[in-house]
C-alpha cells in the first residue's frame, strides 16, 4: 500500500507540474506534451521511456487496489459482528474513515480522464497532441469540469491520511521529525488539491482559454 | 447521581444477544464504572436474576481484566484510564450509559460482556519471550542501558493485554498490542538474538486473528497505558529488515 502510494504520489506530483503549463499558454503546454514523447531519445527509441513509465505507474496502480481490496477483507473478517452502539471515535479522521470511498471514486475518475484526454473518446473535439485545446475543449464542459473537481477533491482528501500513513507503515518514525509528517500530509494534499482543481476551475469559469 | 444502563446481554457464544436497560438511582459518584456493576449485580441477584457477567480482577488499572465499550469507547471516555478507574463522577448526572463487549473475531464472546482473549497469548507464544540462561540471577547493571532505551523498553512493557486497542480499531487490528509486546523486549540487549525471527512470528500469528493497521490512531487514543503507534512504526520497519537483510551478518537468529 504505502510503496505504490508513493509510487503515485509522485506521479500525481509530477502530473500537475506538467499540466500547470497550462498557464504558460498553448505552446509551452504542447510542447511538454511532445517532449513526454521524446524522452530518453535517443538513447531509448521514441515514447519508449513513456510507455515504461506507463508500465511502472500500470503496476502501481493495480498494486494500490489489489492491497486495498486485500486489507478490507481482512478488516472484513477481522470484525464479522460490529458493534450495535454508535462508536465515538477519537483519532480516527474523516480521511483516514472514508479511504475506501476517496480511492473508489479517484479509480473511478482515472479511467474517465484516460478515456477524456488520454484517448479522447470522451472529448468530441478531441486531436492528439493538441494538448491545450483538448484541455480548454473538455473542461468547458461545466458537469466535466464539476466532475474534475469533485475527484480531485476525493484525491486531496486520499493523500491527506495515505502521505501520513505511509510514514508509519514503512517504519519511518523519529520523534524529532514526527510532527512534519502530518504537515508534510496536509501540505502534500492541498498542493495537489489547489494545483488540479484550479484548471477546470479557470478554464470554465473562461479565466483561461 | 441518576444513571440509565444500557447493558448487552447474550447467554452464550452462539446465541443472539440484545441491550437490557437497567435505570441506576442514587448511586454515589465516587463508585468505580466496575463498583456500579456490582450494585447492579446484587441487586439483579436480590430479585433473582441472572447477575451480568463482566471480567474484572485488581480493580487498580493493572491487570488488563476489564473490557467494556462505553457510549463507543474502549474504557469509556477518560484518557489513559481503564475502565476499573473510571469514576461515575466523569459521567454526566442522569446520562443513558451503553456498554457493550469487546467486538473482534479474534475475541469471541464468551457471555454478556465477557470475551475470550486468548488469541493475544498465542501471539506471545509466537514471539513474546526471550531465551536466557537460567540459574543464579546475573548482577544488576551487568549490561549496560541507557536510560532513554530502557524507559522506552518501560514505555512498551506497560501494556497491561485488556485488548481496547483491537476493540477501538474500526479495522479489529491488533498491531498496538503486538508490537508493545514486540518492542519492550526487542529495544533492550537481552532481546536481540531473537529479535528478527521474532517480528516475523509475531506478525503472522497476529494476522492470523485479527484485521489489518491502516494507521487511524484510535487504539493510541483509546490504550489506558497511553501506549504510542510510534512503536507500530517499529514493528513494521523491523518486520521489513527482517524480510530483506542477511540475519546471520546481521547478528541475529535465521
Amino acid at each position: 500500500m504505502a510503496v505504490s502510494g508513493i509510487v503515485l504520489l509522485g506521479f500525481v506530483l509530477v502530473h500537475m507540474i506538467g499540466n500547470l503549463k497550462v498557464y504558460l499558454g498553448a505552446e509551452a503546454i504542447n510542447r511538454y506534451g511532445e517532449w513526454l514523447r521524446e524522452l530518453g531519445e535517443p538513447a531509448l527509441p521514441r515514447t519508449a521511456a513513456l510507455w515504461i513509465v506507463r508500465a511502472v505507474l500500470a503496476g502501481a496502480f493495480v498494486a494500490h487496489v489489489v492491497a486495498a481490496a486485500q486489507l478490507t477483507a481482512l478488516n472484513r473478517r477481522a470484525r464479522p459482528v460490529g458493534y450495535r452502539s454508535p462508536r465515538d471515535y477519537v483519532a480516527a479522521n474523516f480521511a483516514s474513515r472514508t479511504m475506501r470511498w476517496t480511492g473508489v471514486i479517484v479509480a473511478l475518475f482515472v479511467v474517465f480522464h484516460l478515456l477524456d484526454l488520454t484517448w479522447g473518446t470522451a472529448n468530441p473535439k478531441f486531436v492528439r497532441g493538441e494538448v491545450y485545446d483538448n484541455m480548454v475543449a473538455s473542461f468547458r464542459r461545466v458537469p466535466v469540469a464539476i466532475a474534475y473537481i469533485a475527484a480531485n477533491v476525493a484525491l486531496a482528501i486520499h493523500i491527506f491520511h495515505g502521505a501520513w500513513s505511509l510514514f508509519q507503515t514503512l517504519g519511518w518514525s523519529n520523534p524529532r521529525l514526527n510532527p512534519a509528517r502530518r504537515w508534510f500530509a496536509a501540505g502534500f494534499a492541498a498542493v495537489i488539491g489547489i494545483g488540479n482543481i484550479s484548471m477546470p476551475l479557470l478554464i470554465v469559469t473562461r479565466v483561461v482559454g | 447521581m441518576d444513571l440509565t444502563l444500557r447493558v448487552w446481554r447474550q447467554a452464550g457464544p452462539e446465541v443472539p444477544g440484545h441491550f437490557e436497560t437497567h435505570e441506576m438511582r442514587d448511586v454515589s459518584p465516587d463508585m468505580s464504572f466496575l463498583e456500579l456493576f456490582d450494585t447492579l449485580n446484587e441487586r439483579l441477584i436480590a430479585e433473582g436474576r441472572e447477575p451480568v457477567a463482566f471480567d474484572h480482577d485488581c480493580r487498580e488499572g493493572i491487570c488488563g481484566s476489564c473490557s467494556m465499550m462505553i457510549n463507543g469507547r474502549p474504557h469509556g471516555p477518560e484518557r489513559g484510564t481503564a475502565t476499573c478507574q473510571l469514576h461515575l463522577r466523569k459521567l454526566p448526572d442522569g446520562a443513558t450509559i451503553t456498554v457493550e463487549p469487546w467486538r473482534a473475531a479474534g475475541f469471541p464472546i464468551i457471555r454478556d460482556l465477557v470475551v475470550d482473549r486468548s488469541a493475544f497469548d498465542r501471539i506471545i507464544e509466537a514471539g513474546g519471550y526471550i531465551t536466557a540462561p537460567t540459574g543464579s540471577a546475573p548482577d544488576a547493571n551487568e549490561i549496560l542501558i541507557p536510560k532513554e532505551v530502557a524507559d522506552a523498553a518501560m514505555d512498551a512493557a506497560a501494556c497491561i493485554g485488556c485488548g481496547a486497542c483491537v476493540a477501538a480499531c474500526p479495522n479489529g487490528a491488533a498491531q498496538l498490542f503486538t508490537a508493545a509486546k514486540y518492542a519492550h523486549l526487542s529495544l533492550l540487549p537481552q532481546g536481540q538474538p531473537e529479535r528478527w525471527t521474532r517480528v516475523v512470528r509475531m506478525v503472522r500469528e497476529m494476522e492470523r486473528w485479527f484485521g489489518s493497521c491502516t494507521n487511524h490512531g484510535e487504539c493510541e487514543a483509546a490504550c489506558p497505558k497511553e501506549i504510542s503507534i510510534d512503536f507500530i512504526a517499529l514493528l513494521n520497519r523491523d518486520y521489513v529488515k527482517a524480510q530483506l537483510r542477511n540475519r546471520a551478518l546481521a547478528g541475529q537468529r535465521g
